[in-house]
């Protein structure tokens, strides 16, 4: 008899013969569009975790990045819109670098798949202009573009809007720690500096 | 229906991992509460994230809605657990990773080991896991030869000082910075040596010490928050980015989980990523949370191991009051209201699952007799209930199982002998007048003789009023 047979076995005799059926779920919570999104609420909170945020058109990222990254070596996803790289950063495409290379960057810059207004969370799908999971996560900087059609009310809202078979990363401000005597730092492994760029 | 005969359900097993009591919680939690240190930084820890959890439940209008729902997935889950887990089995499958079952610590640990060395690496880097706890999965490794890494700041403050986790969700809780600070210039090669106590400069030091690993490590070993049935979804939330090192940077990614994490749908995530940044850290949301489904060509491990655990899950979920413990989303919001556990500590209770979700869920994976003081590490003041946002009743639990656990047998004949004489009235009024001689003994205060002076060791024995109640009766 193999484990999974013996494991399935006990919980099958656990569960007892005939089995009691569960109670349904009430899902009396906010719903997915119960709540209108809130921009202000979503910069409140990106701003308490101590993302640095900028609202800007989408014709002014490149000048938002270069404040952030000018002169300075960043890793860009392959499908990153071109317009939104001054000419002071050196680009370094993302064509299968290695670790210690993209390690090696000043920062990075990528879209969103989805936001979360509520909880100040950008979440990353792996789309052609977010790249791999590695390179938001070696450099020091990562800046985000967010476009405001991209956010949602809540978490609800936001499970609706992207697709479980790709890799999905939820960032809500900078890495942090509090494992000592609770005092929030920012910056333990991740990226230590999160900027947001919100386009109308 | 004819059904093969599996036996009971068995228990994790003895001298494996660390779910047992060295000794009683009683002559435990002794020495946290001579500590006066320990409990200085407990008092602190736990009072600051109550008033952050506090603050950011409040700004949740519908969190008694997200509780029951929350509640009610979880019963669902267990009532389904057969279906859920074959479901995600086929799932993984699917997605290219591979699903392996094991019965116990022993068989987790051997496949774990198992897949390390066919790997050919003789160390891994481990994202904070309360299973691989459980299961004692780094003294497996060790004994074979390959070196385990812990990368969560707590986890590496605690393996680095040779010391024991104290809390479920911050370890090492019970060190301050002033300890912290010894402990990394005493074990970090190359340390710089005008390290303060800052815990920025702490945390620095860390980033620096395991940048390396991370880089040049090839298998990771993480655990599971949750696990989609419907989708063969992983997901590991957390804080520092060293679980995204693990999860994303090796070639092979071993994941062990209890059989209790999984959930049925995606939509059900939209439960539980609401409930438990809010309940655990005080946060509305940790700053990472990663999602996996098998393997992603070009981005990630390319080899994904999913090992499923029982280790005594079966045997809890066989008791019908008891099962509601594999509910717990390890949030670790009971430990931070209970006044026991702010007094005592968390190595006070002998097993990885410290705090009210330990005293009932550790007696229970291991058979109440290996773990029987730990349902009275509890003043039954109902804090955990009201905090735990899933509603766990474990004070109802820790009721339960304080019937379960073998009794002493003087205890058990004199309430034998009590229930016998409240049976029969008159002997019920003999006893009233003798209690009433007992005044003449002493002072209220007084203990009972051995061996019932266990009893009153930590109790106080109440002082038989002057006249009963029969006898103001009669006088009437």
């Amino acid at each position: 008899m193999t484990a999974r047979d013996v494991v399935l076995g006990r919980i099958r005799a656990a569960l007892g013969d005939p089995r009691v059926a569960p109670a349904p779920v009430p899902r009396e919570y906010r719903p997915a569009g119960a709540v209108a999104t809130d921009l202000d609420l979503f910069v409140d909170r990106l701003t308490d975790y101590r993302a640095t945020v900028h609202r800007c058109a989408d014709t002014d990222v490149a000048r938002i990045v270069d404040e952030v990254l000018g002169g300075r070596q960043v890793v860009v996803p392959p499908g990153l819109p071109r317009h939104w790289l001054p000419g002071s950063v050196r680009a370094v495409p993302d064509d299968n670098l290695t670790a210690a290379r993209i390690a090696a960057l000043d920062g990075v810059v990528t879209a969103a798949a989805v936001a979360v207004a509520e909880t100040g969370t950008i979440v990353l799908d792996g789309a052609p202009d977010q790249g791999r999971r590695i390179i938001t996560l070696l450099p020091d900087v990562h800046v985000c573009v967010v476009r405001s059609d991209q956010v949602v009310a809540t978490v609800p809202d936001a499970l609706t809007r992207i697709t479980p078979h790709r890799p999905l990363t939820w960032i809500s401000g900078p890495s942090a720690t509090s494992d000592i005597e609770l005092n929030r730092v920012e910056g333990v492994h991740g990226p230590r500096n999160l900027h947001v760029i919100i386009t109308a | 229906m004819t059904r093969t005969f599996l036996g009971m359900p068995t228990t994790a097993p003895r001298g494996v991992g660390h779910l047992r009591e060295g000794e009683p919680f009683p002559a435990a939690a002794r020495r946290g509460l001579a500590d006066p240190q320990l409990r200085r930084n407990l008092r602190h820890a736990t009072t600051t994230i109550r008033a952050k959890s506090g603050a950011v439940i409040a700004e949740v209008p519908d969190w008694q809605q997200l509780r029951a729902a929350g509640s009610a997935v979880k019963a669902d889950t267990m009532a389904r657990l057969p279906e859920l887990l074959e479901q995600l089995e086929a799932a993984v499958t699917a997605a290219g990773g591979t699903v392996h079952w094991a019965v116990d610590a022993v068989e987790a640990n051997r496949i774990v080991t198992g897949l390390v060395r066919a790997a050919g690496a003789d160390r891994v880097m481990k994202v904070k896991s309360m299973a691989t706890q459980e299961i004692g999965l780094n003294e497996a490794l060790e004994a074979v030869g390959i070196e385990p890494v812990e990368t969560d700041l707590a986890e590496l403050i605690v393996q680095l000082g040779r010391d024991k986790p104290s809390h479920i969700l911050v370890p090492a809780i019970h060190r301050n910075r002033a300890e912290i600070r010894e402990i990394f210039l005493r074990e970090m090669p190359d340390v710089d040596p005008g390290l303060t106590d800052e815990p920025a400069v702490l945390a620095a030091a860390a980033r620096r010490h395991l940048r390396e690993t991370f880089l040049s490590t090839r298998v990771a070993v993480s655990g599971a928050n949750f696990a989609v049935a419907e989708t063969g979804t992983l997901a590991v939330v957390e804080s520092e980015g060293n679980g995204r090192m693990c999860l994303t940077l090796p070639e092979t990614l071993i994941t062990v989980m209890g059989i209790e994490k999984v959930v049925p749908t995606w939509r059900d995530l939209e439960v539980f990523l609401q409930l438990l940044p809010r309940a655990s850290t005080g946060e509305r949301m940790n700053p990472y949370t990663s999602m996996w489904t098998g393997v992603t060509p070009g981005d990630g491990p390319q080899a994904f191991h999913l090992v499923l655990l029982d280790n005594g899950r079966s045997a809890v979920l066989a008791d019908e009051v008891g099962r509601q413990a594999l509910h717990c989303i390890r949030c670790s919001a009971c430990l931070n209201v209970c006044p026991v556990y702010e007094r005592t500590g968390g190595h006070a209770y002998g097993s990885v699952y410290p705090g009210p979700i330990g005293a009932v869920l550790s007696p229970q994976l291991t058979g109440v007799a290996d773990n029987a003081s730990l349902p009275y590490a509890s003043s039954l003041c109902g804090a955990c209930y009201d905090a735990c946002p899933v509603m766990i009743d474990i004070p109802s639990i820790l009721v339960h199982l304080r019937a379960e656990a073998p009794h002493p047998r003087a205890e058990a004949a004199a309430m034998a002998a009590a229930a016998y004489t409240m049976d029969h009235p008159a002997l019920y009024a003999a006893a009233q007048r003798a209690a009433k001689l007992s005044r003449l003994a002493g002072p209220r205060g007084r203990g009972l003789p051995p061996p019932l002076s266990g009893w009153t060791a930590s109790r106080d024995l109440p002082e038989p009023p002057p006249q009963t109640f029969r006898q103001w009766w009669a006088q009437r």
